[in-house]
């Protein structure tokens, strides 16, 4: 599939981990959604030197479009490995569009538990909100038009690449 | 809707719109639904054990046939998905009146029934039910005569990967009573879809079908040499009207050559797990220590259960 190269993903991670580092407490727990937002999760958790362990959901149990496209093939399981009762969260993407993903994850946290708060950390916002969501951490915002979809990839060593593609039609 | 004449469980993509049987389902198709279920099993654990994607559907548990493990866990799993859940136990209502299971079910659907859960003592009755319901009514088969039990397969089988993680290097023996188990005959095809190299059953002759061996399975007599070093062993409910019908002398007899006691599971690995679908006649086909023993994984069957019919359910009910 064709694509065309972004902003340099591990550029934004770094720029997203000092954005993070003077508000985000030791004791704060790491979300990643799955897949791109684990692989950031963790690598922020690493950065970052947090002490809760990185917990991470698939939001596929949670979707809107579930009862038009049915159920993801390739469901991942979540894993929230602390107690998010009166914890100050983070969930991680790695790019936020409608902002329905994040729609689900929050419904599926509060299944887990109270959080104090929830704060949204994204390496890519390219705009396109249909909800009333924004990230307070942001690597960049990219512009990408409504048929294209950026994704995040990962190498053996894990390195990070965000790579443009056209939606099939 | 079109579904596959030849096995209409399958819709035009190929993808599952009725569960009825393992046979015949692509190894594919039963991989998605052990991944599912291992996700559903984190839901179970949290705090809050519902998600909601069966939100303001109706899931009707069509029991013509007694039954409390399945009816109950198919109920809790369709609970745990949000669903309305309606139980009938049809052997004392309309059945009694003389209604057909078809006008049963016309009417069910009438009332707006999505799913339809079946267990019912005439092989084949679930397909008969499958043909006849609307496009989008969906069909479980959780126990038909002595054709098929695909829940209970699909749950032991993801027991067997929770506890043994890989199929290809697997030996599996199935003892018992497999010339009436619908479960035998669901475990057999699921074993060989996912690649266990080597299935072993194990039982008397009057209780095993005339070439069952077609299937691809080694025959046993003997408990000692059907289990010498198998990984698996799944044990099968001796039916109380068995116990003292024409196939076999007595239940006593029965135990002393094919109960699993200590001793004789001593043949296999020692890391071998010990499988039974419940209910378990102790003293009969298996003895209590082994039954509470450290090898069994009996209890754990039973909440993985739970799990495996979220999964098969929110596959069919997403489309």
């Amino acid at each position: 599939m064709p694509g065309k190269p972004l902003p340099d993903a591990e550029q934004l991670l770094a720029a997203l981990t000092d954005q993070m580092r003077p508000t985000v407490g030791p004791d704060s727990g790491l979300i990643g959604i799955h897949t791109g937002g684990v692989w950031i999760a963790q690598r922020l958790h690493q950065a970052l030197g947090l002490k809760v362990p990185c917990g991470s959901l698939d939001v596929s149990f949670y979707r809107d479009d579930y009862q038009k496209i049915g159920l993801h093939r390739d469901v991942k399981t979540s894993d929230i490995p602390f107690d998010v009762d009166g914890r100050d969260l983070i969930l991680v993407d790695d790019v936020l569009y409608t902002g329905r993903t994040i729609r689900a994850a929050m419904n599926e946290l509060f299944d887990y538990g109270r959080p104090a708060s929830i704060r949204l950390a994204t390496l890519v916002d390219r705009g396109g909100r249909e909800l009333p969501i924004a990230a307070q951490f942001v690597g960049a915002v990219v512009d990408a038009l409504p048929g294209q979809s950026i994704e995040l990839t990962r190498t053996g060593e894990g390195r990070l690449t965000l790579v443009l593609h056209e939606d099939q039609p | 809707m079109w579904l596959d004449p030849a096995n209409p469980q399958l819709d035009k993509n190929g993808e599952l719109h009725h569960l009825l049987s393992i046979e015949g389902l692509p190894a594919e198709i039963l991989w998605q639904i052990l991944d599912t279920a291992r996700s559903f099993v984190g839901v179970t654990q949290r705090e809050v054990r519902k998600v909601p994607l069966l939100r303001g559907k109706a899931v009707f548990n069509l029991f013509f046939e007694p039954s409390t493990r399945t009816r109950t866990t198919f109920e809790i799993a369709a609970k745990r998905l949000s669903a309305d859940v309606i139980n009938l136990a049809i052997n004392i209502s309309s059945q009694t009146k003389g209604e057909t299971v078809l006008d049963t079910v016309a009417n069910l659907s009438a009332m707006q029934a999505d799913m339809f859960v079946v267990r019912h003592a005439a092989s084949g009755a679930p397909y008969l039910i499958a043909r006849h319901v609307g496009a989008d009514i969906h069909v479980i088969n959780a126990g038909d005569g002595r054709h098929s039990h695909p829940t209970q397969g699909l749950l032991d089988m993801f027991a067997i990967r929770h506890y043994k993680k890989d199929f290809s290097a697997l030996r599996v023996a199935i003892v018992g009573d497999v010339l009436h188990s619908r479960v035998a005959r669901s475990q057999i095809h699921a074993l060989t879809t996912l690649g266990c190299p080597e299935i072993r059953v194990i039982g008397p002759k009057t209780l095993l079908p005339s070439h069952v061996e077609n299937l691809g399975v080694h025959v046993y007599h003997d408990m000692r040499q059907g289990l010498k070093d198998v990984d698996v062993v799944m044990m099968l409910r001796l039916q109380n009207e068995r116990m003292e019908g024409p196939l076999l002398p007595s239940a006593q007899e029965f135990y002393k050559y094919y109960g699993l006691t200590e001793d004789k599971l001593a043949a296999a690995k020692p890391d071998a797990i010990v499988l039974h679908p419940g209910p378990m006649n102790r003293g009969v086909e298996i003895d209590s220590s082994v039954a509470d023993g450290a090898q069994s994984v009996i209890l754990p069957q039973v909440t993985f259960g739970i799990a495996i019919r979220m999964a098969v359910m929110s596959i069919l009910a997403g489309k």
